[in-house]
C-alpha cells in the first residue's frame, strides 16, 4: 500500500489504465449507495475524531460534497475539478486549523469506505473483484495523492504570503523625542531584512539629526551568526554616522547565543530593556546637551 | 586639487571635495600640520560628506592626519559619512578608531567644545 501510494505519487498526472465498462459500473454501484457510504465515512470521520474543529452538520456537507467530486473524479478519470475543489476546500479549512494528518486520514477513509462496499458488492466472484480493485486502487490512489498535495500546496501558498507580508511591513524608525530614535525590530531577522534595516536606520539618523538610537530586539526569537554579525556591523556604521546605538530587549538565549558564537560583543552597548534603553538614551542626550546650554564658546558662536 | 581648509575660532575645518589622491593626502596632513601649529587650534574637522567611496587608503589616510594632528595637540572630528558608505565601510571592517565621528558640523563643533569644557574643569 504504501509502496503503491510511493509509486503513483512519483507520476501523479499520468493516467492509470483502466477498463471502462468496469469502471461505468463501479461509479453507477457508488452512486446508488451513496447516501449510504456518505453515513459510513462521516462516521467514521467523526469516530477517528477527524476534523474536530467543524460541527457535525458541517462535516456532513462537505462530506457529500467530497464524495460526490471523488466518485465524478473516478468516473472521467481527470482529476483538475476535484483538484480545484480541494484547493477551494483547503483554503476554507485551513483558516480553521485542521491539519495535514486530518485531510489526508479523510481521503484514506473514504478510500477504504469504498474499497470495503466494492468489496461486499463483488466477494462473490473473487476474478471480478480483482479486475473491479485494478480499476479502482489506482484511480483512488490518484485521487488521495491530488487532495493531499492541493491541500499542502495550499498552505504553503498561504505560508508564502504571509512570509512575504510580514517582510512588506516595514521596520519603522520612530522618533521619540529630538534626537532619539527607537527601532523596534520584531519577527524574524534574515540576512535581507536586516540589510534593509540598517540602510533604513542610518538615512533616519541623517534625517532626524538624531545622537542616539535605541534598537530593540524584544520580539526576535532566534538569531544566526551572520544577522549577529549583521547587527554589529549596523552598531559600527551608526557610530561611523556619529550617533550611539543601544540595543535592548537582549534575550537570554540570544545573549547567550551571542557569545557561543563568538561575536564581537565589545562594542555593542547594551541594555535589559526598552525602558532601561531611553532611560540610557536620555543620560547621553543629556550629557550632549550641557554644551548647548553653557553659554557658547568662540568656535560654537 | 588641494582640499581647502577654513579657521573657525579655535578649530580647523578641512572640506574635501573629491576623491583624494596619495599626494593630495600627504599635502592635506603636511598642511593641517602646519596650520595646527601656527593658529594655535585646538581640533580639527573634516569634512567628508562629499565623498562616495572610503576605501582603505583614505581610511589610513585619516587616521593618519589624526595622529599627526594629535601631537600636534589638536583633536580630530570626522563628519559627513554617508549612510551606504557606513555600511560600505563596516562591511569592509573598516574602522577609523581611534577617530571620533559626527553626523554634521553642528555636532562636531558641539563635540570639540564639549571635550574642551571638561578638560577646562578637569585643569580647574
Amino acid at each position: 500500500m504504501d509502496g503503491e501510494t510511493a509509486q503513483v505519487a512519483s507520476a501523479p498526472l499520468q493516467a492509470p489504465e483502466i477498463d471502462p465498462s468496469l469502471l461505468r459500473e463501479l461509479v453507477s454501484h457508488l452512486r446508488e449507495e451513496s447516501a449510504q457510504l456518505r453515513e459510513e465515512w462521516v462516521k467514521r470521520i467523526v469516530d477517528a475524531r477527524l476534523l474536530g474543529v467543524m460541527s457535525a452538520d458541517e462535516v456532513y456537507s462537505e462530506a457529500t460534497a467530497v464524495y460526490d467530486n471523488y466518485v465524478d473524479a473516478l468516473e472521467t478519470g481527470s482529476v483538475e475539478s476535484l483538484q480545484a475543489y480541494a484547493r477551494d476546500l483547503s483554503e476554507r479549512i485551513i483558516q480553521r486549523g485542521v491539519e495535514t494528518h486530518e485531510v489526508l486520514g479523510i481521503v484514506l477513509l473514504l478510500r477504504d469506505v469504498l474499497a470495503r462496499s466494492l468489496f461486499r458488492r463483488y466477494q462473490a466472484e473473487p476474478d471480478l473483484l480483482t479486475r473491479v480493485l485494478d480499476s479502482y486502487e489506482p484511480a483512488a490512489n490518484r485521487i488521495a495523492v491530488t487532495v493531499g498535495v492541493s491541500f499542502v500546496e495550499e498552505r504553503e501558498r498561504i505560508i508564502r504570503e504571509q512570509q512575504a507580508a510580514i517582510r512588506e511591513l516595514s521596520t519603522p524608525v520612530l522618533q521619540v523625542r529630538d534626537r532619539l530614535l527607537i527601532l523596534p525590530i520584531i519577527g524574524v531577522l534574515d540576512t535581507q531584512r536586516a540589510r534593509q534595516l540598517t540602510e533604513q536606520l542610518l538615512s533616519s539618523i541623517q534625517a532626524n539629526r538624531a545622537k542616539v538610537v535605541v534598537i530593540d530586539i524584544t520580539g526576535v526569537v532566534t538569531i544566526d551568526l551572520t544577522v549577529a554579525n549583521h547587527l554589529v556591523q549596523t552598531v559600527k556604521a551608526v557610530r561611523l554616522m556619529g550617533a550611539t546605538a543601544i540595543i535592548t530587549g537582549l534575550s537570554s538565549s540570544i545573549a547567550q547565543t551571542l557569545v557561543d558564537l563568538g561575536v564581537d560583543v565589545s562594542m555593542i552597548r547594551s541594555v535589559g530593556d526598552l525602558q532601561g534603553g531611553l532611560e540610557e538614551a536620555e543620560r547621553l542626550l543629556e550629557e550632549a546637551a550641557v554644551v548647548f546650554d553653557d553659554p557658547p564658546g568662540p568656535a560654537a558662536a | 586639487m588641494s582640499v581647502p581648509i577654513l579657521k573657525q575660532g579655535d578649530y580647523l575645518i578641512a572640506t574635501i571635495q573629491s576623491a583624494l589622491s596619495d599626494s593630495g593626502v600627504l599635502e592635506l596632513r603636511d598642511d593641517l600640520a602646519q596650520r595646527v601649529g601656527k593658529l594655535r587650534s585646538r581640533g580639527i574637522i573634516i569634512d567628508v560628506a562629499a565623498l562616495d567611496v572610503i576605501d582603505s587608503f583614505v581610511a589610513r589616510s585619516l587616521r593618519t592626519i589624526a595622529l599627526t594632528a594629535q601631537l600636534r595637540g589638536a583633536r580630530t572630528v570626522i563628519v559627513g559619512i554617508q549612510p551606504d558608505v557606513a555600511v560600505a565601510m563596516v562591511q569592509f571592517q573598516l574602522d577609523l578608531a581611534p577617530l571620533e565621528t559626527a553626523l554634521d558640523l553642528e555636532e562636531a563643533l558641539a563635540l570639540l567644545d564639549q571635550s574642551r569644557r571638561t578638560a577646562g574643569a578637569r585643569e580647574r
